[in-house]
């Protein structure tokens, strides 16, 4: 049951992946990037990372593919007008990125081998258990992301104000 | 013990991971949209994110949850100031297509 459930999530996010990736719309592209998203937040809920689950759907589905929707309505870009690569790159685009599977592929194979503990924990996603670890070694950390947010709200702010002259 | 420790070797999230980040190195490849190969990213930094969370859940260590939380994090803040920059070039170039976006090139 619990295989199904992961097949059917795993094969719907490769696909769902290869349509955002070869679809010709922009718009398309955005909704498509959603719905491997979401198949990607099933697989957190499988593992039982609850917290990473919902911190998922908030953060990406939420606000980051918005605001990519926001600034594709806003440059007008929601058409087909995006100018299509030659065959010959487009081949050797595939080509470059099916070697480089391959490759991770055969440097990542007999991971069966790895010595997976029989008793394994299974609160180790709840959010009590992450804020715990996160308020404790890792606080330091945790604030620095907040410094970092910080300059990103402020860099983006001044990036896209228009210029006052 | 979870159900899915047992049933599910994890081998499938290798491959699930890897095949994920190829597709976006794929799109990264095989668009001129800036915006689109931006999306491309996200979904190479997902591929990874997913591999941490099911080695955190698999050797039940929540480092690797955490990881992912700060990965969340920058990416949220790649995505606000990349979008930015994006908005800016179109406003000067008024296109996003990054083969007009070789200005930089001597």
């Amino acid at each position: 049951m619990t295989l199904a459930v992961f097949l059917t999530l795993a094969i719907a996010s490769v696909i769902f992946a290869l349509i955002m990736v070869l679809t010709k719309n922009p718009v398309h592209s955005v909704i498509f990037l959603l719905l491997t998203f979401f198949a990607i937040a099933g697989q957190y809920v499988l593992l039982n990372a609850q917290f990473l689950a919902v911190v998922h759907i908030i953060v990406y589905a939420g606000a980051v593919m918005v605001l990519f929707l926001f600034v594709l309505m806003l440059l007008n870009l929601n058409t087909e007008a995006e100018p299509r690569q030659t065959a010959r790159w487009k081949l050797a685009a595939a080509l470059a990125s099916g070697m480089l599977l391959l490759t991770i592929v055969g440097a990542l194979r007999g991971g069966a081998e790895l010595p997976i503990p029989e008793t394994s924990d299974p609160h180790v996603g709840l959010v009590k258990n992450l804020g715990r670890v996160l308020f404790t070694d890792f606080v330091v950390p945790f604030e620095i992301a907040g410094i970092l947010f910080l300059a990103a709200m402020v860099g983006a702010v001044l990036l896209a104000k228009r210029e006052i002259r | 013990m979870l159900d899915v420790v047992k049933t599910v070797p994890i081998d499938y999230y290798l491959w699930l991971s890897c095949a994920l980040f190829c597709i976006g190195v794929f799109g990264v490849l095989i668009r001129r949209n800036a915006l689109v190969v931006l999306m491309c990213v996200e979904l190479m930094l997902n591929a990874v994110n997913l591999l941490l969370a099911a080695f955190s859940t698999y050797l039940s260590d929540a480092q690797g949850q955490i990881l992912v939380f700060f990965i969340m994090v920058v990416a949220a803040a790649e995505a606000a100031v990349g979008l930015g920059i994006l908005v800016m070039i179109f406003r000067n170039t008024h296109t996003t297509d990054i083969y007009l976006l070789d200005k930089l090139r001597g």
